[in-house]
């Protein structure tokens, strides 16, 4: 008889605890969760990571992701992980927000610390709405998305148009590296896992700040079904906001 | 030394290695002591984005493990309240301290005790409470905040230095604290990676029945027991006294001038001063009150540590009250001008 040996070609990873997510089904934050618990695994960082958690859907983080992890205010989160890294340098310091954290209340805090080229790594989850509020309009909300809080559909006039971070972060001198990326199907996410990889072994070199903005798929308040609300994330998000890497090495690459 | 760079010696020599602020009138030369004097000794300073981001940086320096402060005035100090009530909820110690100005609003730039009841009864959201302590001069600017890291890391708890435009701006010859920095208790909850044990989390969302009950529950035993152990108070003339004052901070060290001169004119009046505003010397103060025919609260506001003396007498002094709301400071003679009418008070009603 033949010897066989067994190889594993795909486990659950060891940064990712044994608990069931609480996410909707086809929601793009349990899809990083687990690249990201991937990406600690393969730079074999997760003892030495701390992450920060939003006030949003993603504020269980620490019930899933095997590493320290804080809480922090609504949009403070920058901050948060700013007083951890000055605090211990030589940690791996991460934070992870959503597009009502990141990109409304917490607007100051996200170009401050990307201004002082904080050693931190930015996750920037933009699904275009307050998922865990009721999928209210957030400052990505595309035009005519109609949520809660603009039922016939968001209008320039009266709310603006929505905000392109990577752009806006771009124009500032200290980043290292700014990246979009969006969870639009297979490909997407092998994208996504590898721009999560570039941005934490940025901060295992010390290299600077990172941001890493994943158009992700919120089924439940695009009100699709989770396939539908890839394509959404493919042909509407990806329209607005284009999928491509902005800032390499500190290097502007696209403005 | 000036109050607010006494203060921010006493930070360094505490070990505080982390602090961020933002600037404003009449707190400005502690954060620039700091920006110059703090990188030099081995911590990180930051000019923060905001009262908002700077606490927040807090937050996380606390949540890692270093000894870490701020400090503003008092439309700061408003701002900073959400994250202090998160700190509170978190059980992380932390040094806020306000140089108190004149409110509400903007107010104005001048020195004043009108934040005692933002400072004493909560401030942000939540059931909660902060060590609160009141200095009335640059050496116990200095001293207390030397004392500061050490009380919060015990309690793990946010305290405030309760200081005003008059102690931070102006200059007295100070003993500086001398020898290393306090030892820290071993801090079994900070986050520093999970190398070699389980993750751990610095949260204040709990959502789970019952969860968030049994934590308020295991605050409130450390609230009681920072009141049996810290509360602090001085005493000056109390022990024959028929006029006591009841007077904290820069009110504290004029009316000590006003209960001398009242003295010299034949009135017994001394000085019940509360060092600790919260936790609030009650017991102490009731006692005092029994022996004395009257009590005199003076303060540079319109009345709030007066509800804190009128619940420790309960009645059994008449209270009379002295403030001083618009930012200015009370002289000496104004005070002995309030002592007078109060005792003349209390004589008028037993000649009835």
């Amino acid at each position: 008889m033949n010897k066989r040996k067994t190889i594993t070609i795909y486990s659950r990873p060891k940064s990712l605890g044994g608990l069931p997510m609480h996410y909707c089904a086809g929601c793009g934050h349990s899809l990083v969760h687990k690249l990201l618990a991937e990406v600690m695994d393969e730079l074999d960082i997760r003892g030495r990571t701390i992450g920060v958690a939003p006030v949003g859907c993603a504020v269980f983080a620490y019930f899933y992701l095997k590493c320290d992890i804080s809480e922090a205010a609504h949009g403070r989160t920058p901050a948060v992980a700013t007083g951890i890294k000055r605090a211990l340098p030589d940690r791996i310091v991460f934070s992870y927000q959503g597009d009502g954290d990141l990109a409304a209340i917490g607007m100051a805090e996200t170009i401050h610390a990307a201004n002082r080229g904080e050693n931190i790594a930015v996750i920037f989850i933009n699904n275009t709405v307050y998922g865990m509020t009721g999928g209210q309009m957030a400052p990505t909300t595309l035009l005519g998305q109609q949520t809660p809080t603009c039922p016939t559909g968001r209008k320039t006039a009266t709310m603006g148009a929505p905000i392109r971070i990577c752009e806006l972060l771009n124009t500032l001198d200290r980043p290292f590296h700014i990246e979009r990326v969006a969870l639009d199907g297979v490909p997407g996410i092998l994208k996504t896992r590898k721009a999560l990889l570039t941005a934490f072994k940025a901060q295992k070199e010390g290299k600077g700040y990172t941001f890493v903005e994943i158009l992700s798929p919120c089924p439940t308040y695009f009100r699709r079904s989770p396939n539908d609300s890839l394509q959404f994330v493919k042909n509407e998000l990806g329209k607005y906001f284009p999928v491509r890497l902005f800032r390499k090495e500190g290097v502007v690459v696209h403005d | 030394m000036m109050g607010n760079e006494a203060v921010a010696e006493g930070a360094i020599r505490a070990g505080c290695r982390f602090y961020a602020g933002y600037p404003i009138t009449p707190q400005n030369e502690l954060t620039a002591y700091l920006a110059k004097n703090l990188p030099e000794r081995g911590g990180s300073f930051i000019q923060a984005e905001s009262e908002l981001a700077a606490i927040n940086m807090v937050f996380g320096a606390s949540a890692a493990g270093a000894r870490a402060m701020t400090s503003s005035s008092s439309p700061g100090i408003s701002l900073k309240q959400e994250g202090i009530s998160y700190l509170a909820a978190s059980q992380l110690p932390a040094v806020i301290v306000n140089v108190q100005r004149g409110g509400p609003g903007l107010g104005s730039i001048d020195p004043s005790q009108a934040d005692y009841f933002q400072a004493t009864k909560g401030g942000g959201h939540g059931d909660y409470r902060i060590i609160v302590l009141a200095p009335m001069s640059v050496q116990e600017m200095h001293d207390f905040t030397f004392k500061s890291f050490s009380l919060a890391e015990k309690y793990r708890v946010p305290v405030m230095i309760l200081a005003d435009g008059r102690l931070g701006q102006m200059m007295e010859p100070i003993f500086l604290q001398q020898g290393p920095p306090p030892r820290s208790p071993e801090k079994k909850w900070t986050l520093t990676g999970a190398k070699g044990r389980k993750p751990r989390c610095i949260r204040s969302l709990l959502v789970k029945e019952g969860e968030l009950e049994k934590h308020n529950y295991v605050l409130q035993e450390c609230y009681r027991k920072i009141e049996r152990n810290e509360t602090r108070f001085a005493e000056f003339h109390t022990s024959d006294c028929d006029v006591l004052v009841a007077a904290w901070g820069t009110g504290a060290r004029i009316a000590r001038g006003a209960v001398l001169a009242a003295r010299a004119r034949g009135i017994k009046a001394g000085l019940f001063r509360p060092i600790t505003v919260w936790p609030f010397p009650r017991a102490r103060l009731a006692a005092l009150a029994s022996k004395a025919r009257t009590v005199l609260v003076v303060e540079m506001n319109c009345g709030q540590m007066l509800e804190d003396v009128q619940i420790s007498v309960a009645g059994a002094r008449p209270i009379s009250f002295s403030g001083w709301p618009g930012g200015r400071i009370p002289g000496e003679t104004e005070i002995l001008g309030e002592i007078i009418r109060a005792a003349s008070k209390v004589k008028c009603s037993q000649s009835r």
